[in-house]
């Protein structure tokens, strides 16, 4: 059972085998992709009640100096300038075409100190990438990522959960902003975010003090109980994220696609000034995409997966990003390019599902929408 | 530890044969359906198809994976079970009873002498586990 010795762990990995956790091979990380409860019940009680997920294998570089603001807002597509201290904003790290290097979290702890969050399989190439657009600029930057572990509580028991382990008062957190604090006495950013649909909060923390947390969420959320909160594997953070329509990176984004076609026209922000691809991207809002992504649910039997062919009357017209049962909404759904001549709402399509063409039906996203409170 | 019934046939593709004259039942083993997780759909072939040994008859499909089922032995198929159309969970919870998928008419039944017997099959599954 043992893992190939070349993947790296989450100070959570002995935890999730201890919790029968299935471990895969995610990004070169050895992950859970699921626990005993099994996808569906983690699915469903992340939107019911709470799931905890393990997501310290993400990547944090601390950006530091006077110049930390323009610095990282000559490199990301989102506008750094309009954070305040304790704010997080989701963004992009472009290429000079206006493609995505990666997607990530910045989050303003001063005016001079900004936190970037990365994924797991792409914080090496990020690191490398900023690093080299460093020209002299007063910042001085840090790969923290094996400093810090990231918990995960989402859902809408997630607050109170979390309340009981913490004097910071969770219901004043907006919303994308954060506060430091203590989670059990442990020091720790509490920052409400997340990658579900749901009301929730991530945690950053020491590496070392893992455990320690993870074991206290469960114990506070009666894990174990039929209502209580339940560990959650990868495979139901993809269906989650999938369901409220969310990008995943190296699915729906990567260097090949730009952000306008991937409708993240919302975090480029191009009048704030220069940064990396505005001119492609403001060419290309100019000129027009010529294909674009879109969701869709089958009309027909059938699971589209990634990858698959999108046809329309039987042509090859573009690519399924993700598919995918969806758990909650019991419909079979997926996110795919497409010529935006075709990106209509209730556009006919099929997916070629193992040689096999099965109708879908163009919808809007997301997918799935919580209701608020 | 995964469920291994006595009576039965395996190959090494996970499914199991329940051997009745010339007629053999066949599903996928709770080391399979373990693997997969969650079944969600299960796409079947039609009474009166023929297959050879060894090759795919239909799909099973978790959340996450697609996985090819393949039958081990080659013939027609006389039945299928309908209700895993509506109910493929019955693959997690019962897939060596409720959740059979098809029943063929073995073209050859001497293709079963080269299956593996519960025994074998258990051990053959430690060795998938490392």
């Amino acid at each position: 059972m043992s893992a190939a010795p070349a993947l790296k762990q989450t100070s959570l990995n002995a935890v999730h085998r201890q919790m029968g956790g299935r471990m895969v091979d995610f990004g070169g990380w050895d992950m859970p992709v699921q626990y005993p409860a099994g996808t569906v019940e983690e699915h469903l009680r992340t939107r019911n009640h709470a799931g905890l997920f393990d997501v310290s294998h993400m990547g944090e570089i601390d950006v530091r100096g006077s110049d930390a603001i323009p610095f990282v807002n000559r490199l990301v597509s989102n506008d750094v300038t309009k954070l305040v201290d304790g704010q997080a904003q989701y963004s992009a790290l472009t290429t000079p075409e206006g493609t995505v290097v990666d997607d990530l979290m910045v989050y303003r702890f001063a005016e001079d100190h900004l936190l970037l969050v990365v994924n797991a399989g792409t914080t090496e190439k990020d690191w490398e990438w900023i690093k080299s657009h460093h020209k002299g600029e007063n910042v001085e930057l840090k790969n923290v990522s094996a400093d810090y572990c990231q918990i995960a509580l989402q859902g809408p028991d997630a607050l109170s959960i979390l309340q009981t382990l913490t004097s910071t008062p969770l219901e004043e957190i907006k919303y994308y902003h954060f506060r430091e604090g203590e989670v059990d006495g442990v020091p720790s950013i509490i920052s409400r975010t997340g990658y579900t649909g749901e009301d929730g909060f991530e945690v950053y923390a020491a590496s070392e003090k893992a455990e320690q947390l993870w074991n206290k969420i469960l114990e506070a959320g009666n894990y174990g109980k039929s209502e209580g909160v339940l560990p959650c594997g990868l495979a139901a953070r993809n269906t989650l994220r999938l369901e409220a329509g969310m990008a995943l990176y190296g699915h729906e984004i990567n260097e090949t696609t730009t952000l306008l076609e991937a409708n993240l026209g919302w975090i480029c922000k191009l009048n704030k000034g220069d940064f990396i691809g505005r001119d492609s991207l403001a060419k290309q809002k100019e000129e027009g995409i010529r294909r674009r992504l879109i969701g869709f649910e089958m009309t027909e039997r059938g699971i589209a997966r990634d990858d698959q062919d999108v046809l329309i009357n039987g042509t090859p017209v573009g690519r399924v990003t993700s598919g995918s049962p969806a758990p909650y909404l019991k419909k079979n759904i997926g996110m795919a390019y497409i010529p935006t001549e075709f990106a209509n709402e209730g556009q006919q399509i099929q997916i070629d599902v193992r040689g096999r063409a099965v109708g879908a039906s163009i919808v809007k996203t997301p997918f799935y929408k919580r209701e608020k409170k | 530890m995964a469920n291994v019934p006595e009576d039965l046939h395996y190959s090494k593709d996970h499914e199991w044969i329940r051997v009745e004259g010339d007629v053999g039942t066949i599903g996928i083993t709770d080391f399979a359906q373990n693997s997969l997780g969650d079944v969600v759909y299960v796409e079947l072939p039609k009474v009166g198809e023929k297959f050879e040994a060894h090759e795919s008859f239909g799909s099973v499909e978790s959340v996450k994976a697609v996985s090819e089922i393949f039958t081990p032995v080659g013939g027609e198929i006389v039945e299928v079970n309908e209700s895993l159309q509506d109910e493929p969970e019955k693959v997690n919870t019962d897939p060596y009873g409720d959740a059979w998928m098809i029943r063929i008419r073995m073209s050859n039944p001497g293709e079963v002498d080269s299956l593996l017997n519960a025994a074998e099959y258990e051990d053959f599954t430690k060795g998938e586990e490392e």
